[in-house]
């Protein structure tokens, strides 16, 4: 474990320093939340009976995914990417641990530690200035809280499953134009998923993608009463249990394949 | 370490694609796949404590000899075992007891101080606080590495940063050090401390060494047994001297000619380069004696200078190679 949590703490550390990449982003998911704002607004003053939830829930809902935009996974870690590209990752494997929770631990710190950055200022903003409001109870921003952690989980098991997808196809780049597209749609990022149409409801409950962002959110709006709440962390954690156990079955027959590049 | 390796086969498959537009658009629809014999029947054994040069021309097989035995890639087919252990089926455990350098690529953080590579190592390798201190210490003091540990990666020079990656790979004291080309692109002065620091670990710790190098003067000044691959197979193992011996003797005498205008004329030593007054002979030591040699062209000529020697490594290698291609 010491192993890992060094390699965790190391890249967090590491991650943290780019305080500038972060002010930057702030504003872009400032202006951007704002738009989605005004798009539910100008939806809630023509039928506002057709809604699936109050408008002051849909704004914090959209605030609370502008703050967590960075847990979306773009594309596999972009460290390991590197090291596949050009044959550092020998150095991955003469190291004695297990090469896959090395790099979850990796891509653990790739995704808290830009978010941690933004989150926070983002919610302080939002609680303050743009109408964001505080967790529907204090149990529900208990519930909210464990939602997201199981929520890193998810998405960091989901990240290593894309890095090791690398181990066939070398460069990213696939990977990083398919997955956004199926993660901002279905993870509740674009539209929150309620206001899907029904027939799509139940796809969009089987996938993993709404563990990331609809979940933990619709516990904090309390959109999900206290009795879904097992329920819902319950569906994140299995999926996030199941992509660490096909991440490790994948990692298992690609290094068997595994050409190290370059001599 | 005790290192086993008996007729390891390694291949790959190499896709190929056809040059021009529509070589790249008959690649979309049909794959061309070449595959390449990167070790054929590799055998050779090393004893524990022993520094072995494993040289060859480019693309011979001496990464993916390494590889194999750091675990990283997994044979088609033979035995290789290293303490006893099959490296790529115990990695974890294997990996433990080795350290490795890959000259051309760095392990260490790129844009944070060698020594949170260092410390990150450390925790990867479960080193206890005590003995990481006075293993640090001690490379430091061997590397100079003093000035260098807080200074970002990125800013070091490529021979300061190579100290660093050998003290990398040493940090958890492994028992068996595989180096590949750590002395790529070094200047003089950067080789000479990575040598002394090799020869220095091999026989003070005893520390197993397997070393690859294009650099003949890294063989000569570190490698008593030299295991010399070409495309895939063994050409020959065993010392230096035995290696030279392989191809028809030779030696050189180089004089030079009080006469700058003058030439020698021998019927048993051939003229190979001419320089101004300095004139190198090669000739056959089985056939004609030196001393005989230099004592007919001396009486012949005015010489202001001679001296004799052995030709330069790199043209016995080459030949080897070209023999093995004939």
């Amino acid at each position: 474990m010491r192993a890992y949590a060094a390699v965790f703490g190391a890249r967090f550390r590491a991650l943290l320093q780019y305080r500038a990449a972060a002010a930057a982003g702030l504003g872009t998911q400032v202006f951007w939340g704002l738009i989605r704002v005004m798009i539910f607004g100008a939806f809630y003053a023509t039928a506002p009976q057709a809604a699936p939830m109050s408008f002051p829930q849909v704004v914090t809902y959209v605030w609370l995914g502008q703050g967590m935009i960075r847990l979306l996974i773009w594309r596999s870690d972009p460290a390991v990417e590197g090291m596949i590209r050009t044959g550092t990752v020998a150095y991955e494997l003469v190291r004695p641990v297990d090469l896959y929770w090395l790099w979850f631990s990796r891509s653990a710190a790739n995704l808290t530690a830009p978010t941690l950055l933004r989150a926070v200022p983002m919610y302080a903003l939002a609680g303050l200035v743009l109408g964001m409001e505080p967790p529907a109870s204090p149990a529900a921003g208990a519930a909210w809280a464990a939602s997201v952690a199981v929520a890193v989980l998810l998405a960091t098991s989901m990240c290593t499953l894309a890095s090791i997808s690398l181990l066939w196809t070398i460069s990213g780049e696939g990977v990083s134009r398919l997955l956004p597209a199926a993660v901002w749609c279905l993870s509740g990022m674009v539209i929150p998923l309620p206001f899907f149409p029904d027939w799509a409801q139940p796809v969009l409950r089987a996938l993993p993608f709404r563990g990331m962002m609809d979940l933990p959110f619709r516990i904090y709006i309390g959109h999900l009463g206290a009795g879904d709440w097992a329920g819902a962390l319950g569906h994140q954690a299995a999926w996030a249990a199941g992509l660490v156990l096909l991440g490790r079955w994948a990692l298992c027959r690609g290094q068997r394949r595994l050409v190290v590049q370059g001599g | 370490m005790h290192i086993v390796v008996e007729d390891l086969v390694k291949t790959f498959r190499i896709a190929e694609r056809r040059s021009g537009l529509l070589g790249a658009l008959a690649g979309v629809v049909r794959r061309r796949h070449r595959t390449v014999r990167a070790l054929d029947g590799v055998s050779f054994e090393i004893g524990a404590g022993e520094l072995v040069g494993y040289i060859g021309p480019n693309g011979a097989g001496k990464s993916t000899t390494v590889k194999v035995l750091a675990g990283i890639l997994v044979p088609d087919s033979g035995r290789c075992e290293v303490a006893g252990r099959v490296p790529w089926k115990r990695r974890i455990e294997h990996v433990r007891d080795i350290g490795v350098v890959f000259g051309q690529r760095t392990q260490l953080w790129w844009d944070l101080p060698a020594v949170e590579s260092f410390e990150l190592l450390r925790d990867i390798y479960r080193v206890p606080a005590g003995d990481y201190r006075r293993t640090l210490d001690e490379l430091v003091g061997l590397l100079d590495l003093a000035p260098l540990l807080d200074t970002p990666v990125r800013q070091l020079s490529l021979g300061q940063r190579m100290r660093c990656d050998l003290a990398a790979a040493l940090l958890h004291s492994p028992r068996l050090l595989y180096l590949d080309e750590p002395t790529i692109g070094l200047d003089a002065v950067s080789k000479l401390a990575v040598r002394d620091f090799i020869r220095e670990r091999n026989r003070s710790r005893g520390v197993t060494v397997l070393l690859t190098t294009h650099d003949m003067d890294d063989i000569e000044a570190l490698c008593r047994r030299v295991i010399l691959i070409h495309e895939g197979g063994i050409l020959h193992d065993g010392p230096l001297d035995a290696l030279r011996a392989r191809v028809r003797p030779e030696r050189r005498l180089i004089v030079d000619l009080a006469d700058a205008n003058g030439g020698i004329d021998d019927r048993e030593a051939e003229v190979v380069a001419r320089e101004g007054r300095r004139v190198t002979l090669r000739f056959d030591p089985a056939r004609t004696p030196a001393a005989e040699l230099i004592a007919r062209i001396a009486s012949r000529h005015a010489l202001r200078d001679l001296f004799v020697e052995n030709p330069p490594i790199e043209e016995v290698i080459a030949r080897i190679y070209a023999e093995a291609r004939a």
